[in-house]
């Protein structure tokens, strides 16, 4: 029996800053609270191939598991975490950038 | 040190000019990412969890103030105010922005410097001993060598689509210090008959499947170096396997053809290569050791350093701890601990780099020198110059008296950075350092080396750690196995398995139940942790580390 879809987001590195990014309903955003969740497997694959496209704005689009809770996603996995706050030995990254609001619009 | 001719400049510049229009092309759309990841590779620059992250070679680890101020400015202007010192002896800078690197390349030019090779299937930094030049134990010194393999492999036309990367490492002391026997190739400076030649090393490496370098010939006379790697990494590149990459580096072909096979082969194949080396090679090596001659060496009053050792034990103890002989009479190499308890192995800040550079000029010859164990080494230093430059460490946060200690850990990015990690090593070397600083009991155990690697490639040579620690991914959760008796040195050896991985929480406990093992097992304070180890083997420390296995089994 094929195992059961879940959740899903797209995401990928930024051509120009190179750090992490999400794909939207309608671009991209660096906050993965903000990013789309595909429920639907056809509509993710889909969506990476759409992702996958954009060559002039990410590098390496892949659908990462997540969990939703009020329809906020958050990461499954530990290397997500990382890569949605930023290194632990520094507080530098998506950690730091959003309260100090250093982030400028994905794409 | 080497200084840049004409043609290197100009090579340089045109190796920049090319890399800024290929980069200009990516962000235009005109290149996609499969057609510039490999250009981008070739110049040292990857995409790594959090951002893009340029490697920067220091050729055998050597360079002067101005090249350290131009990394210190390099990591104040494009990217967050420090560097990484690897394992390979290189700076990484973990921040930059994909429009800025043609600007740092160019920086880095300025003074003669490249992220050429650092990076993709080529011959990469070639690497040396860190106490290069100033040893007391040195036979002679091996950077000239270094210089000329480094000249003979940038760019070399047959070596730039190998199978996998390969990395060449050469010490000039019989006591190895630069790990020669887990490299592709490792070169031991050796004399015979009052003739000096080289005891060459092949199939060395670290990795998925950990091997110790084999013998391929004790005895290359001076004149057949280059033509002789050549033959070896020539031979290589046409039988290594290129169908699968976990098997295609050197060590999987010299395992799977055996070192009387590849020795045959490369023989067969010297003797064509041999021809092709007019003896232009050994008339370019005499050039380049005039680069590298030793500085002129002072003579002064040793008494400031005898007070000072005398009175203030702060003092003592760092120099106790963090200073080797040294070949001149009343000199000492300093080696600047890069292991504070409790921060990240091996990153240094711009004000750091600055201040490492202005020591180099007022007290160390201008020269510094990065070690494969991530610390930084003034190799030259007078012992009267020696209160003074340690007072000016302690304000820089640099006098931490740990070198050989156990918080004087090697550890990879890990997963904090790097795309390739399964686990973290920063933190797991943060909490050790600390834990052991606050029972303040790291003299009392004396020579223990850690090693650190977050995934199976072994950047962090776990291997060859007296504790070696991997970080795995078990079920998305972070495990680290342990691997005791691993040796980095002359007697070279991979550490032995202990059985199940620690989680996070539990690895620094189970590093303490390993030393308190070892105290309480060793036969004075004189016999050092792999000694007992060796004496003892596994078994007692295994006990100490599953008990539950032991009641289990009686």
């Amino acid at each position: 029996m094929p195992k059961a879809f879940t959740p899903k987001v797209v995401t990928a590195n930024h051509l120009l800053a190179g750090d992490v990014i999400y794909q939207t309903t309608d671009g991209w955003t660096r906050q993965l609270s903000d990013a789309e969740v595909l429920t639907d497997e056809a509509d993710a694959d889909l969506r990476l191939i759409e992702a996958s496209q954009q060559v002039d704005v990410v590098v390496g689009a892949y659908l990462a598991d997540v969990a939703v809770t009020d329809g906020v996603p958050a990461p499954t996995h530990f290397r997500e975490t990382f890569r949605a706050t930023g290194p632990s030995n520094y507080a530098h990254g998506k950690q730091v950038d959003f309260a100090t609001g250093a982030y400028e619009e994905a794409s | 040190m080497y200084s840049y001719s004409e043609f290197d400049t100009a090579f340089l510049a045109e190796r920049n000019r090319q890399f800024r229009a290929q980069v200009e092309r990516r962000i235009s759309g005109a290149l996609t990412e499969d057609e510039f990841k490999p250009l981008r590779l070739m110049n040292g620059l990857y995409l790594q969890l959090h951002a893009y992250m340029l490697r920067v070679a220091i050729p055998y680890g050597t360079l002067d103030s101005a090249k350290m101020r131009k990394l210190a400015e390099i990591a104040e202007r494009w990217d967050k105010g420090y560097g990484h010192f690897t394992t390979r002896q290189n700076i990484q800078y973990n921040w930059p922005e994909l429009k800025d690197v043609p600007d740092m390349l160019d920086a880095l030019a300025e003074v003669g410097m490249h992220a050429i090779q650092t990076s993709g299937n080529t011959i990469r930094n070639v690497t040396a001993d860190h106490f290069a030049g100033a040893a007391a134990d040195e036979i002679a010194d091996p950077r000239p060598v270094a210089e000329l393999m480094r000249q003979w492999s940038t760019d070399h036309p047959e070596f730039q689509f190998m199978p996998r990367k390969f990395k060449i490492a050469i010490t000039g002391s019989p006591n190895d210090r630069a790990v020669t026997k887990a490299h592709d190739i490792g070169i031991r400076m050796v004399t015979r008959d009052g003739q000096r030649g080289y005891e060459i090393i092949v199939g060395g490496g670290l990795g998925r499947t950990p091997m110790i370098g084999k013998v391929i010939t004790d005895f290359l006379p001076e004149a057949d170096l280059l033509p002789y790697l050549e033959a070896v990494v020539s031979v290589w590149n046409q039988i290594g396997r290129r169908d699968n990459k976990y098997k295609a580096r050197i060590k999987i072909t010299v395992h799977e053809h055996g070192i009387d096979e590849i020795r045959r082969l490369v023989e067969e194949r010297f003797v064509e290569t041999r021809k092709t080396f007019s003896g232009v090679d050994v008339q370019m090596l005499r050039e380049i050791e005039d680069h590298f001659a030793a500085p002129a060496f002072k003579t002064a009053s040793e008494a400031p350093f005898k007070d000072a050792y005398h009175n203030d034990p702060v003092f003592r103890s760092w120099a106790d701890t963090n200073l080797t002989a040294h070949k001149a009479p009343g000199y000492k190499i300093v080696s600047i601990s890069l292991k504070k308890h409790g921060a990240t192995p091996g990153d240094a800040s711009a004000d750091q780099m600055r201040l490492m550079a202005d020591l180099a000029q007022d007290y160390g010859h201008d020269e510094l020198r990065i070690s494969h164990e991530q610390n930084v080494i003034l190799p030259h230093v007078h012992v009267s110059d020696l209160p003074a430059l340690h007072a000016r460490l302690k304000d820089a946060d640099l006098a931490t008296a740990n070198i050989g200690l156990i918080s004087d850990i090697i550890a990879c990015p890990g997963m904090d950075y790097c795309a390739l990690a399964t686990a973290r090593s920063i933190p797991i070397a943060q909490e050790i350092a600390t834990a052991f600083d606050d029972l303040k009991r790291e003299h009392e155990i004396g020579n223990l080396k850690i090693k650190i690697s977050g995934c199976i490639n072994a950047c962090g040579h776990h291997h060859v750690g007296h504790i070696g620690i991997l970080g795995l991914d078990r079920a998305g959760v972070e495990n680290y196995q342990i691997t005791l008796g691993g040796d980095h040195t002359e007697a070279a050896k991979v550490g032995d398995r202990v059985g199940p991985g620690f989680s996070a929480d539990d690895i620094v406990p189970a590093v303490e139940r390993i030393v308190d093992t070892y105290l309480d097992l060793r036969s004075d304070v004189d016999e050092a942790f792999i000694d007992t180890y060796r004496r003892t083997g596994l078994a007692p420390f295994k006990a100490a580390l599953y008990p539950e296995t032991k009641v289990a089994a009686e």
